[in-house]
C-alpha cells in the first residue's frame, strides 16, 4: 500500500537547513495499522504530510495507493482519506454541509454524499449535531467530525496525524472504537502518528520508532520490548550482602546496575531539608538496590530469589519491572518519550 | 513483522473526477452554503452599495464639474464606479477567508482532496461575485426612477468582464493570505495599502480629469482604469467605445495572472 525510497524532506530556515525527513524507506502492506512513534520534531508529520502529497519530497520517491506522490498526486489523493491535526470542517459551516460537501469534493453525487454523510453521522454520534455550526462543537464532537470527513469517501487507506492529541484518555479510548471498527467493517489501512506511549503499545499493530528524521526502529511493540528493553529485576540486600548479591545476578542477568537506597530517616531530618546539614550518605549497613536485565522477569525471579537464598543473602524486597515503550525509546536514543508527553500536555 | 517489500497496485479506481468545472462547482456551493444559511449578509450586503450611492451621489454631483465626467448625468457616471467596488471589495478581502480557514485547519484537509488546485481558487471568488450580481441589479433598479438608464445586454456584458477581472482579484487575494499564513497581520496590511491607490487611481470615485496630469499618467497603468472606464460606456449604452476592448484585455490579463500566481501559492502553501 506504501512504499518509499530514500523519501527526503529538507527545510530552509533563515540561517540552516534543516533535515527534517533524512531518506527513510518505509513499507506497509495493505490492511496494517502502523503507527509513526517519536517526540515532537522527530519529522513523523512530514513524513505523514509527504505520504498525502501535502509536502513535496525534497528527493526520494513514495508511491501510495499505488500511485507516485511526485508525478501522480491527484490519484494519491482521490484514494486517500487525511485527518490532519487541526480542525478539519471550516468553522462558519455546518456539520451537514461540510460532510456533504466533502463527498462532492470526492466526486460523488449529492444523493450518495447525503446517504453517507447520514451513515457516518449515526456512527459517529453526530446525529443531533447535524444543522449547528461547526464552532459551536466541542473538541470532542469537532475530532468526531473530522474523523467523519475523512471516511466520507470510504478511502482504502487512512492517514491520521496525531489523532489524539489533547484528548482526554475516555475520548482517545471512543476515538480508537471507531477507528477498529472501521477496520473490521472494510480492509482499511491507517498509518498514523503518536507521541503518545500508551497508544502506540496498545493499538497499533506496527510501530516506526523516528527520531531526527530517521527510522530507527520498525516491529511490534511487543518485539521491541522484548529485544531493545527487556524485563528488569531488582532486589534490595543489606549493603553488607551486596557483592555477593550482585554475583548471583550476574549469573543470568546482564545491564547490572547497583544504587544504594538512602536511609529515609535521613531524608526526614529538617536540618537535611534546609541544605544544612551533610548530605546523606550511604554506609555499610544501609540497603542497597541491585537491578538486572533477565528474560522473561516474572519467570526468572523465583530462581534468583532461590539462588539469593542459597548463597546466605537475605533479601528486603523483590520487583520485576517489565518494559514500557519509553524504555525503548530510552535504550534506542538516551532520551526519554514521557517528559515529551507531559510537555504535550501541558501546552 | 508485517512489513513488505513489494510495491502494493491497489484496484482503486483512478482519479475520480468532477472535472475541473465540477470541482470549481462544488467549491463554490460550500461557499455559498455560508451566504444561503445566514441570509442576513446578504442584506447587509445590499445596503452597503445603496449608502454609498445616497450619500456620496450627491456630494459627487455638487462638487464635480459636469464637463470632467463627459457632461454624463452624475448618477449614470457614479453608478458603474460603485459597482466596481462592489467588486474590488469582495474579492480582495475574500482572502481573509481563507487564512481563517489555514488557522483553523480546515484549508489543510481541503488541500488532501483531489479537487482541482485552481478550482479552489476560482470557486472562492466565484462566492464573492454572485452577491455582486444581485447587488448590481438593486442598484440599478433602484436608480431608475432617478434617472438612470438601463441598457441590459451592455450591463451583462459589463458584469462578465468584471467577473473574469473579480476572478483573478480572488485569485490574487488568496494567493496574498497564503503568503501571509504565519503573519496574519500582514494580510490586511499589503491589501490595505494596495486598495486605495488601486481605487482612487481608477477614477472609481472621482474623475481622473479633474486631477493634475501625473495622476492621469499613472492611472493608464492601472488596469482597473479601464475596466472602469468600460463599465461607464456599457452602462451608458455603448458598445464601440475602444474601453471596452482594453478592458476586457485587462480582465483577461487579471484573471490569467492572478490564477497563475495564485496555484503556485497553492502548492507552496503547505510547506
Amino acid at each position: 500500500m506504501i512504499h518509499t525510497e530514500l523519501l527526503t524532506r529538507h527545510f530552509v530556515t533563515k540561517k540552516e537547513v534543516v533535515e527534517a525527513v533524512k531518506g527513510v524507506d518505509i513499507d506497509i502492506a495493505a490492511g496494517e495499522l502502523v503507527a509513526f512513534l517519536g517526540p515532537n520534531g522527530a519529522g513523523k508529520s512530514t513524513t505523514l504530510r509527504m505520504l498525502t502529497t501535502l509536502l513535496p519530497p525534497t528527493s526520494g520517491s513514495a508511491w501510495v495507493a499505488g500511485a507516485s506522490i511526485t508525478t501522480e498526486p491527484a490519484v494519491v489523493r482521490s484514494r486517500i482519506g487525511y485527518i490532519g491535526q487541526g480542525d478539519g470542517a471550516g468553522h462558519s459551516f455546518r456539520v451537514m454541509d461540510e460532510l456533504v460537501m466533502q463527498g462532492r469534493f470526492y466526486g460523488m453525487n449529492s444523493a450518495d454524499a447525503l446517504a453517507r454523510a447520514k451513515e457516518l453521522s449515526r456512527t459517529l454520534d453526530l446525529t443531533a449535531l447535524e444543522k449547528r455550526r461547526v464552532s459551536s462543537l466541542s473538541g470532542g464532537q469537532r475530532r468526531r467530525l473530522d474523523i467523519a470527513l475523512g471516511l466520507m469517501h470510504s478511502p482504502g487507506l487512512l492517514f491520521l496525524d496525531e489523532p489524539s492529541t489533547g484528548m482526554d484518555p475516555h475520548n482517545r479510548a471512543n476515538l480508537w472504537d471507531h477507528i477498529n471498527r472501521l477496520r473490521e467493517r472494510q480492509e482499511t489501512t491507517i498509518v498514523l502518528t503518536t507521541h503518545y506511549l500508551e497508544e502506540a503499545d496498545s493499538y497499533a499493530e506496527r510501530l516506526l520508532v523516528i527520531d531526527h528524521g530517521v527510522i530507527i526502529a520498525n516491529d511490534t511493540a511487543a518485539n521491541l520490548k522484548a529485544t531493545l528493553a527487556g524485563d528488569r529485576i531488582s532486589v534490595t540486600v543489606d549493603g553488607a550482602h551486596s557483592s555477593a548479591a550482585s554475583a548471583v545476578l550476574a549469573q543470568r542477568g546482564t545491564e547490572l546496575s547497583t544504587s544504594a537506597a538512602i536511609r529515609t530517616d535521613h531524608r526526614l531530618d529538617p536540618v537535611q531539608r534546609d541544605g544544612q546539614g551533610p548530605p546523606p550518605t550511604p554506609d555499610d549497613s544501609a540497603d542497597v538496590t541491585i537491578s538486572g536485565r533477565f528474560q522473561h522477569g516474572t519467570r526468572a525471579l523465583p530462581v534468583v530469589l532461590r539462588e539469593l537464598d542459597h548463597a546466605g543473602v537475605a533479601v528486603r524486597a523483590a520487583d520485576v519491572r517489565v518494559p514500557t515503550l519509553d524504555d525503548v525509546f530510552l535504550s534506542l536514543t538516551g532520551r526519554s518519550l514521557r517528559e515529551e508527553e507531559v510537555a504535550a500536555w501541558r501546552r | 513483522m508485517a512489513a513488505v517489500s513489494t510495491r502494493t497496485r491497489t484496484a482503486a479506481p483512478g482519479r475520480a473526477g468532477n472535472g475541473l468545472l465540477g470541482d470549481i462547482g462544488a467549491v463554490f456551493l460550500r461557499e455559498m452554503s455560508l451566504v444561503l444559511r445566514d441570509p442576513f449578509s446578504v442584506i447587509f450586503s445590499l445596503v452597503q452599495p445603496l449608502v454609498f450611492l445616497a450619500l456620496f451621489g450627491p456630494l459627487l454631483a455638487g462638487s464635480v464639474d459636469p464637463a470632467a465626467i463627459g457632461g454624463a448625468s452624475p448618477l449614470q457616471w457614479f453608478l458603474p464606479g460603485v459597482i466596481v467596488m462592489i467588486c474590488l471589495f469582495g474579492t480582495s478581502t475574500t482572502g481573509s477567508n481563507l487564512l481563517f480557514e489555514i488557522t483553523v485547519g480546515s484549508y489543510e484537509r481541503v488541500l488532501a482532496s483531489p479537487l482541482h488546485r485552481s478550482a479552489i481558487l476560482i470557486g472562492k471568488a466565484l462566492k464573492e461575485l454572485a452577491p455582486l450580481v444581485v447587488q448590481a441589479a438593486l442598484i440599478t433598479l433602484v436608480s431608475i426612477p432617478f434617472g438612470f438608464r438601463l441598457y441590459p445586454v451592455q450591463v451583462l456584458v459589463g458584469l462578465l468582464i468584471l467577473g473574469v477581472f473579480g476572478v483573478g482579484m480572488g485569485a490574487f487575494s488568496n494567493a496574498l493570505a497564503i503568503a501571509s499564513r504565519k503573519r496574519e497581520w500582514m494580510f490586511w496590511g499589503v491589501q490595505q495599502s494596495l486598495l486605495f491607490p488601486l481605487l482612487i487611481l481608477s477614477g472609481m470615485m472621482l474623475p481622473l480629469e479633474a486631477g493634475p496630469r501625473w495622476i492621469q499618467v499613472v492611472g493608464r497603468f492601472n488596469p482597473l482604469t479601464y475596466i472602469v472606464d468600460a463599465e461607464r460606456a456599457l452602462f451608458a449604452g455603448s458598445f464601440s467605445d475602444p474601453a471596452i476592448g482594453w478592458a476586457a484585455l485587462a480582465a483577461a490579463l487579471t484573471c490569467a495572472t492572478g490564477l497563475w500566481v495564485g496555484v503556485r501559492q497553492v502548492a507552496r502553501s503547505t510547506t
